[in-house]
């Protein structure tokens, strides 16, 4: 808008966000299988594992589901088990409104169905950047990690027994590592290290006192609340000046 | 349809809801706080952090080491070689160590 030169073109743009596709694409590869392994052996024909990873598109509430499902739970509590898990969302959500404000409210409607960690992550990181967040570069960036996901999860439960052993290629703890590394991301946003170890600490302790998955939302918001507490009220260093 | 089919549905209504709805009630707002700015710029690294300590907490000697190696990484490098090097920290820790 107040940039006189010429903008990046929307081909452009497209192209820059499924370069930065790429390593979600590689973070995700397992876990996509793992998920429609586990989906076919919890009862799940392909079609509905595919029906699944396509309408909800969430990793981990996913596994709980189905998992639950395997076990036969209650339809209701599975759903609730899924927003539960999803809830972090809604911070992301109110977050990245603030950053497509100049989007179509149609294009923030379609969007958002995409807003999984990863997609979230890349958006706050260009943010950093200082560099706008254009549709086409959120489309680039969305497309070859829902695809990959939906894909992965088809070949996963009709093949089946894809992942042999998920201990011994440390699948149960890729995400915490790829996590870590989206954390890092941030290391230079103000009050950082102040808000990484409150919520570390708090999720912890909730994960024992109250339980999963709420130990998210309630150590997240307890770092939220640090850098909430802790800025000053004026605005004499502000960290996000790019869109005022 | 089947069961399993509206329990999907209903999973994926859930899901968008949380997707959305963050933006709705904050976008009801006209102007924001700069506290509350610092909070949404916190959202990233707080949300992300829980994700991670819990499961370091549960980790032995492998998991934890990966989790150094890979933050030592990001200081460097970008996304993949700190996905990559803790990755095979993990793998080849846990195949020395059982």
């Amino acid at each position: 808008m107040s940039q006189p030169s010429a903008p990046p073109s929307n081909a452009d743009e497209f192209r820059r966000g499924l370069r930065r596709a790429l390593p979600i694409v590689l973070a995700i590869l397992p876990f996509g299988l793992l998920f429609g392994t586990l989906a076919a052996d919890n009862g799940f024909g392909v079609g509905e594992a595919v029906l699944m990873s396509a309408t909800v598109y969430a990793g981990a509430s996913q596994l709980v589901g189905i998992e639950l499902f395997g076990q036969h739970v209650a339809p209701w509590l599975i759903v609730l088990s899924i927003f539960a898990v999803n809830f972090r969302h809604v911070l992301y959500s109110a977050v990245a409104g603030r950053r497509t404000q100049h989007w179509p409210a149609l294009a923030r409607a379609v969007g958002f169905f995409f807003l999984v960690d990863p997609q979230f992550a890349e958006v706050e990181r260009r943010v950093d950047e200082g560099k706008p967040i254009t549709v086409a570069w959120y489309g680039g960036l969305a497309l070859p990690v829902y695809v990959a996901w939906v894909a992965e999860t088809a070949i996963g439960a009709y093949f089946g027994g894809l992942v042999p052993d998920p201990h011994a290629i440390g699948l149960d703890f890729l995400l915490p590592i790829y996590f870590l590394g989206l954390v890092m991301e941030f290391r230079g946003r103000p009050l950082w290290l102040p808000v990484v170890a409150t919520s570390a600490a708090v999720s912890i302790a909730a994960e024992r006192l109250v339980g999963s998955p709420w130990h998210v939302t309630i150590g997240a918001l307890a770092g939220i609340a640090v850098a909430v507490i802790f800025t000053p009220s004026e605005p004499s260093r502000d960290a996000g000046d790019a869109a005022r | 349809m089947s069961t399993t089919v509206w329990i999907i549905l209903a999973g994926a209504v859930a899901t968008y809801l949380t997707r959305i709805g963050g933006h709705l009630v904050l976008s009801r707002f006209e102007r924001i706080h700069p506290r509350l700015e610092a909070g949404l710029n916190a959202v990233p690294a707080a949300v992300l952090t829980t994700l991670v300590a819990p499961a370091a907490m549960r980790g032995s000697v492998p998991e934890l080491a990966a989790l150094v190696v890979a933050g030592l990484a990001a200081l460097r490098g970008g996304m993949l070689s700190v996905f990559l090097s803790g990755a095979a920290t993990l793998i080849v820790l846990r195949y020395l160590l059982q």
